[in-house]
């Protein structure tokens, strides 16, 4: 009988690592900037071309950063959800690599939720903010540190479980 | 028969051949060499199992323009990996550093095979266990039926 316990245990242990591995989501790559100062950019406003907006702009209150463009299937997923935020919190978005005339028909077509929409053409800005999909979003507190990351879609779950509690935290505190 | 095994050793000797899509001119050989290295060393965020090298993505095709711009500025390897790190995490290192977070990498296979190595260990001394069971008395018997059967036959 105790012949057949020591291979039982190994693929237990087997089946419990397998277990652990497939719930392990390998899409999710942890944000280095949580809790650090968000990344500096100065950046075209999407409709004033000429004038530069930075983080320095939204320092004092706490702001979203929503990575967002035209070509971006999934950003539609999370439109209604980044609409209803746009009510909680100062919203910029951060029109990565599109085209000035389809991110203007695009907005459009479904709406602008932003307060600021800033113009990233050539991805630099993005790459500083460690942007590798389309759409992600950064929440930055009073003092210009990074507190949330999302890759992807914003779910309804996430809005409710994570960010809106999160917003009335952040604002709570002292800047 | 033996061309067919010829060509498929030599099959196994073709390494793949990567290499950036871009065309980059350096300004010295020893630039393009570190360059090169980088790419293969740091990792596509988008198609996971390739490196910036061997990466078709767009944001792969930024990065490895951002590793040139700073290959050319003289900056060291470490300063590059670092632009990568502070940005995208130690996910971009294909050799992930040594620490807390990652000691099951680094020591897990060792862990595995010193336990395999008890598991070979006990297997073998179990089997020389059963041999040596076998006593005089055994085998006298065993001795006595071979014999009764030679007799019959």
């Amino acid at each position: 009988m105790s012949s057949y316990k020591l291979p039982i245990i190994i693929f237990a242990v087997l089946v419990l690592l397998l277990g652990i591995g497939l719930n392990i989501d390998p899409r999710k790559v942890p944000s280095p900037f949580i809790d650090k100062p968000a990344p500096a950019f100065s950046l075209p406003k999407f409709e004033q071309p000429d004038q530069m907006i930075s983080n320095a702009d939204f320092k004092g209150k706490p702001w979203m950063l929503n990575v967002f463009a035209s070509w971006c299937v999934t950003c539609l997923q999370e439109h209604p959800q980044i609409t209803q935020l746009a009510q909680h919190i100062t919203l910029v978005g951060l029109n990565k690599e599109d085209k000035t005339h389809e991110a203007r028909r695009w907005l459009y077509q479904h709406g602008n939720p932003y307060h600021t929409i800033v113009v990233d053409a050539d991805g630099k800005a993005s790459i500083d903010w460690g942007v590798y999909a389309v759409p992600e979003t950064f929440i930055i507190d009073k003092k210009g540190v990074v507190r949330y990351k999302r890759i992807g879609a914003v779910t309804p779950e996430d809005m409710a479980d994570t960010i809106l509690p999160l917003i009335e935290k952040l604002k709570a505190e002292q800047g | 028969m033996r061309k067919i095994v010829l060509a498929g050793l030599m099959m196994l000797l073709v390494l793949p051949a990567y290499a950036g899509i871009e065309v980059h001119t350096f300004s010295s050989p020893e630039k393009e060499e570190r360059y090169k290295d980088l790419i293969n060393e740091l990792r596509c965020l988008v198609c996971q199992n390739q490196n910036l090298s061997a990466s078709d993505a767009p944001l792969a095709k930024q990065l490895r323009e951002q590793a040139f711009t700073m290959v050319e500025k003289d900056a060291s390897d470490d300063e590059i990996i670092d632009f990568m790190v502070t940005r995208y995490g130690d996910f971009v290192l294909y050799k992930p550093p040594l620490k807390p977070s990652t000691y099951a990498l680094w020591i897990g296979p060792f862990i595995l095979l010193f336990g395999g190595m008890i598991v070979l260990h006990r297997i073998i001394r179990r089997n020389r266990a059963v041999k040596a069971t076998i006593n005089e008395a055994d085998y006298a018997k065993a001795r006595k039926l071979l014999e009764n059967e030679d007799n019959k036959a």
